[in-house]
């Protein structure tokens, strides 16, 4: 088993044939993703990557029962096809973009909830189940699969915990990342959730950062309602404060959001923590063989 | 970004917002004809800079004179400001807003921003004003409430009330803050805001409410949509080098290490100088050189790495993930290359064609210590900051 993506996917790509989109695609297809063609308003009737192009997410529906898709259009625009996605009866939408206005995400959050749809992202690498799709801009050969689920708030963090989890051993069941926005479609709760309910997940490795408090949330879900073991690393303990650090939501306000906070909770909550970067693969091996 | 406080006064104007009579001037010769305009007999002048507690550091004074307000103008005008929210080398003042004088019988506090948890807007306020807000929340918390409003709620009579409760407002000035919140809710939603304060809101001798300071926030990512906000963008009030690099779309912050990094993605660029500091060394910046790490990033990231001065040594983490290593080994050799680097630089590349990338950088005949595992990698750096 797996979360969220497998091989059975079916997907569709909003933007498809922007150069993000194609480059994406392309790798993806490659990986084995079962793309089922893709929208870009005005290109309707065309065929790219050998698939057929649509100008509405609606018209792609009725025609190929999609059930995920992927965005990759500009940020202003992500909002209009992010509810697209949703009201065309897509339950699964997957937001690439960075960029997105906050306020704009509120609203969406707002409908997708309404609608019952799981948004991931904005602002994210995408979800992997390695061996069966990839859906997102992650590198698909650092995976392997294995026991490993793995949540994230950074991209090039995941990889990180990915490469150090397959050379390891242990390979992953399936990665999310959430994005580093501070109205994220999915919160690690959500994630979490799936990952406890998924049979090949062994242990769960959550990669946090600063700003905002959902790792502290998470850290008291954790506690009360996760029974695998979770591994954690939190990025900017060096951050200083009151200064964004690259994503929109990183950043400690009010001296509010700092890692030593966020680490302490988990600690209190029985989270195992990786004090640095380079030893979340290993943390992984000492609390499994423990 | 961040607005000046006479810009957020604008923008308050434009609300319907209570705000004093007030004239911006950006040469002293200009403050006698701005407080003869203004008219009265006392002003209050306020040097605008992008921080907070300018009052204390003497960048805000009361006078009753012209000639006074000339003086300040003089003094401060061209100058750096240095407060308790500032650097050391505090903010330049470029502009002096004169203002009638309010008369004061209360301080309140008010202030608006997006909350994560709840997903809504939330209003913060509190019956004491003109503090830091911080600290009444450690002290007496029971002083301030925390009053979502919902983003598609255009009716925000009830909240207001809420709020008004805890403000202890009677009915006269309860009359005046329910319109007041909703021109707020109002300007916050049309402007893409993703922080307004009024600190302090005040209740002048006629009993009546006034918004005394504005500080505002606009969320960047919205500046598209927000021609005329863009055009308030003051670039003096950032630091030159985040100004700079921002320019270019790179994200940069300045620390106050000597290891420079240039790591691509956010997460990783911090996770990066954690592992510095690990190490026992201290990061230089933090920089995100972005996905695509091409030869013009790498180049432009180095120069703006560069002129900090403190930087004895540049640590470059990239994970290739869609890019492979080998283009990106290329790209830093190139950029080296056209920076003229004399620095020593640690370079290590993980992922698609790292050991293709490891040989292009040691081959490449430039003092480049390519070392593929992180922690030997940070290690390095730190003995060679030493």
């Amino acid at each position: 088993m797996s979360i969220l993506v497998n091989k059975d996917t079916r997907l569709l790509v909003q933007g498809f044939t922007g150069s993000q989109g194609t480059l994406h695609s392309e790798q993806s297809i490659e990986y084995g993703t079962n793309i089922v063609g893709g929208v870009t308003p005005g290109k309707g009737g065309q065929i790219h990557l050998n698939k057929p192009v649509f100008d509405s997410v609606q018209d792609a529906v009725k025609q190929l029962e999609p059930n995920a898709s992927i965005i990759f259009v500009p940020a202003k625009f992500c909002k209009d096809s992010i509810l697209e996605s949703a009201e065309a009866g897509i339950k699964l939408i997957i937001c690439i973009t960075e960029g997105v206005p906050t306020l704009d995400m509120l609203h969406v959050k707002k409908r997708v909830d309404a609608l019952g749809v799981r948004l991931i992202g904005p602002n994210c690498p995408g979800v992997i189940t390695p061996g069966e799709a990839k859906l997102g801009i992650m590198p698909g050969n650092i995976h392997k699969p294995g026991s490993i689920g793995i949540i994230s708030r950074s991209g090039t963090l995941t990889y990180e915990a990915v490469k150090q989890t397959t050379d390891l051993g242990f390979g992953q069941s399936s990665c999310v990342g959430i994005g580093g926005d501070p109205i994220p479609g999915s919160s690690f709760i959500d994630i979490l959730k799936l990952f406890e309910n998924d049979d090949q997940t062994e242990a769960i490795v959550m990669v946090g950062e600063i700003g905002g408090n959902a790792e502290e949330s998470a850290a008291e879900y954790i506690q009360n309602n996760i029974s695998k073991p979770v591994i954690s690393y939190i990025a900017g303990q060096t951050a200083p404060a009151g200064k964004r650090m690259g994503h929109a939501g990183a950043i400690i306000a009010g001296g509010k959001g700092t890692a030593k906070e966020k680490i302490k909770k988990l600690r209190e909550c029985g989270v195992h923590i990786a004090d640095n970067l380079v030893s979340i693969g290993s943390k992984v091996s000492e609390v499994l063989n423990s | 970004m961040n607005l000046h406080e006479y810009q957020g006064k604008l923008l308050f104007a434009q609300y319907n917002l209570p705000v004093s009579k007030g004239k911006v001037i950006f040469d002293a010769s200009d403050a006698e004809d701005a407080c003869n305009e203004i008219g009265g007999s006392k002003w209050v002048v306020k040097a605008q800079v992008h921080a907070g507690g300018r009052g204390k550091s003497g960048g805000v004074e009361l006078i009753d004179s012209v000639k006074s307000a000339t003086r300040f103008a003089e003094r401060w005008l061209g100058k750096r400001l240095v407060t308790y929210q500032t650097d050391k080398k505090g903010q330049l003042v470029n502009s002096i807003l004169i203002e009638e004088c309010t008369s004061i019988s209360k301080e309140l506090y008010l202030s608006a921003v997006v909350d994560r948890d709840s997903q809504k807007i939330v209003f913060i306020g509190s019956s004491e004003g003109g503090v830091n807000i911080e600290d009444v929340a450690k002290n007496s918390p029971e002083k301030i409430i925390y009053q979502g409003i919902d983003i598609e709620n255009s009716n925000a009579k009830e909240e207001a009330l809420s709020i008004s409760r805890v403000l202890g407002l009677n009915d006269i000035q309860t009359k005046q803050f329910i319109p007041m919140i909703e021109n707020l809710l109002r300007l916050f939603i049309e402007k893409d805001l993703s922080l307004l304060e009024i600190n302090p809101l005040v209740i002048n001798d006629n009993g009546d409410l006034h918004c005394l300071d504005a500080k505002i926030n606009i969320d960047s990512n919205a500046l598209f949509r927000q021609p005329e906000l863009q055009e308030m963008y003051d670039e003096t009030q950032e630091d030159p080098q985040e100004a700079e690099a921002a320019k270019s779309d790179l994200s940069y912050v300045s620390l106050d290490g000597n290891i420079g990094c240039m790591v691509n993605g956010a997460g990783l660029a911090m996770g990066t100088m954690d592992t510095i500091k690990f190490f026992g060394g201290n990061p230089a910046n933090f920089l995100d050189v972005g996905g695509t790490a091409t030869q013009q990033r790498v180049a432009k990231a180095f120069k703006i790495i560069l002129k900090d001065k403190e930087v004895k040594v540049v640590l470059v983490n990239i994970f290739g993930g869609i890019v492979r290593c080998d283009l990106i080994a290329e790209g830093v050799v190139a950029a080296m290359k056209e920076v003229n680097i004399n620095i020593p630089v640690v370079v290590r590349l993980e992922g698609n064609n790292a050991d293709l990338g490891a040989q292009i950088l040691s081959e490449a005949n430039i003092a480049i210590h390519s070392i593929n595992n992180l922690s030997d990698a940070a290690n390095k750096a730190v003995e060679l900051a030493k």
